[in-house]
């Protein structure tokens, strides 16, 4: 029992780890909650469903197909909504980003209509023994995709040129213009990462629960940034981290408490861990300046 | 002219500016952001539609109670999440609103998923408006006193205001218990206009909403809140002939609005500002 939820957990905590990486990043660099980024997601699950039905593709095709996709939507939305709010107050952006939000969600609707399409079966669902617990080779997969995501997105940030570019965006803007770094080209690269990495988790998850539905992007979205902010938001690790505990707590909770709580447990366990570490499970002291 | 409709599209503007003002207080005034606001309105609609519906109090002691109600958990929330700065004072609130959501489903006594019915229609133009102005003014009063301006210290620099003497985590509280205060005011009266609650009309959309008039209207400007609650009630009152593509344009707005606007429609004005700078500007002429 214990090791099948853990097992779960891990799972669902994984997709929740993907969609909290955008949110990480461009919070790192802009100081933005991108709130259109759980929308990202949604549209990847989507885009994903399109590439399967309509060109029969396979999973790895499908996911690739959703994250490109994705990346240019990232963009398209940095351009038209954030940048011509650089410089005014960070509540114009957030309003904007919901504005962006609400846009896609309806739009979506209005496309495929509100209700749940299913995956189509892509291949054999396989149940592995592993001690007293089951493991299907679905569940492998997702743990795989994510983990090589994640390693792809690390070794990006820091062993590439632009990584490094990324990272000193985050550290000091004005300082990374005077160092010759085109700031806004990075930003968009933030983007484009950040929302490949959902639109991947849209597909995993589409697959996995077997369900996608416009709707589907608020909740993911309000979990992984809570995630985000667990582990500290603007750290990569952290959000790993937090994404992976609030899908294991929340599965825990649900089989050890009741599951019409389900959505309670991610967001107590955010309350609880920020009164006692404020700024997140591996976040930095914030030092307040003068 | 005044039908039932516009009279009911009235006496919702009524309410959302109450639940507008409670917010600017919270965030336009004090600077914290709230994304929870929906959650003390529900705490307030909750408390008061109980009484109405269990023990058919009069409506001024449910309204009262509702909104007391709504003020405790502010303090209680408040307490602990205040020292944060923030974001993750946004994200606090937030969670807190999904949880209270969350309580609300599974309470019996509020009748779970099916929400509240048959509750009295006690709100009506009248006692809404009467409560309109009370808090207008009330406000107004409050800004120019020593707490408000306490509150718009803390809302420029934190540091500066603790440095000269204000003690700035209970004002935040204060800040935080009075515009919930509004907020569960807000919420009974909605309970007492529709007659009908559900725990989904006050989800995370409901908060946006609200802080979309704050924003839009302009954040700390009273009359800007007014202006925001009014048009934003009675727009997509006006896009219902557009149907689906309602929310279409209500995002393209709201992303175009902030563009272009961004400091809200009514950013930085405020009534008695407004008829000092006409008073000096007269002054200048004249000499």
């Amino acid at each position: 029992m214990f090791l099948q939820q853990l097992i779960n957990g891990i799972t669902l905590g994984s997709t929740y780890a993907l969609i909290a990486l955008g949110y990480t990043m461009v919070y790192g660099i802009i100081q933005l909650i991108n709130f259109a980024h759980g929308e990202v997601y949604m549209v990847g699950a989507f885009t994903g469903l399109i590439f399967v039905n309509m060109f029969g593709a396979n999973i790895a095709l499908a996911i690739l197909g959703a994250m490109i996709c994705c990346m240019l939507l990232g963009v398209l939305i940095e351009r038209i909504a954030y940048r011509p709010l650089q410089g005014s107050s960070r509540l114009s952006a957030l309003i904007s980003a919901i504005g962006v939000s609400i846009f896609l969600s309806t739009l979506v609707v209005l496309i495929r209509g509100p209700q749940t399409t299913s995956y189509p079966q892509m291949f054999k669902i396989v149940l592995y023994q592993v001690g007293p617990a089951k493991i299907s080779n679905l569940q492998i997969l997702i743990m795989i995709i994510s983990a090589i995501l994640m390693i792809a997105l690390h070794l990006i940030v820091q062993k590439t040129k632009v990584g490094k570019a990324m990272r000193a965006c985050a550290q000091d803007q004005d300082a990374a213009r005077l160092m010759g770094i085109s700031v806004e080209k990075i930003i968009s690269l933030t983007f484009a990462l950040g929302s490949a990495l959902a639109a991947a988790g849209g597909v995993l998850v589409g697959i996995y629960f077997n369900a996608v539905f416009p709707t589907m992007g608020m909740m993911a979205g309000m979990k992984a940034f809570s995630a985000a902010v667990l582990g500290g938001i603007g750290s990569i690790p952290g959000a790993v981290l937090g994404g992976l505990f609030l899908g294991i707590a929340e599965v825990f909770g649900v089989a050890y408490l009741s599951s019409s709580y389900r959505d309670a447990i991610a967001f107590s366990i955010l309350i609880l861990v920020l009164l006692i570490k404020p700024t997140g499970l591996l976040g930095k002291p914030i030092q307040k300046k003068v | 002219m005044f039908n039932a409709y516009y009279l009911q599209v009235l006496v919702v503007v009524g309410i959302n500016t109450i639940l507008a003002l409670g917010l600017n207080l919270i965030t336009g005034i004090t600077g914290q952001l709230s994304l929870g606001h929906a959650a003390f309105m529900s705490i307030g609609a909750y408390t008061s539609a109980i009484l109405s519906l269990k023990y058919q109090l009069p409506f001024a002691v449910v309204l009262l109670s509702g909104a007391f109600m709504a003020a405790f958990f502010g303090i209680i929330l408040g307490f602990p999440t205040l020292r944060l700065s923030g974001d993750y004072l946004a994200i606090t609130t937030l969670g807190f609103a999904e949880i209270t959501k969350v309580v609300l489903l599974n309470m019996e006594s509020a009748g779970k998923a099916l929400g509240l019915a048959g509750i009295p229609q006690k709100a009506n133009v009248y006692n809404v408006y009467v409560l309109v102005i009370v808090v207008v003014f009330a406000l107004i009063r409050l800004i120019n006193s020593r707490v408000g301006r306490a509150f718009q210290a803390i809302r420029e620099d934190e540091i500066a205001a603790e440095a000269t003497g204000i003690p700035i985590t209970r004002y935040k509280i204060m800040a935080f218990a009075i515009g919930s205060f509004l907020a569960g005011l807000g919420g009974g009266l909605y309970a007492h206009y529709l007659t009908y609650i559900n725990p989904t009309d006050f989800g995370f959309l409901k908060s946006i909403e609200i802080l979309n008039m704050v924003v839009l209207g302009g954040m700390g400007s009273i009359p800007g809140s007014v202006l925001g609650a009014l048009i934003l009630t009675v727009v997509p009152e006006m896009l219902r002939f557009v149907q689906d593509y309602r929310m279409l344009f209500y995002g393209v707005v709201l992303i175009f609005l902030m563009i272009f606007r961004p400091n809200g429609l009514l950013g930085g004005v405020s009534l008695t500002k407004m008829l000092s700078t006409r008073k000096r500007r007269n002054l200048e002429t004249n000499n």
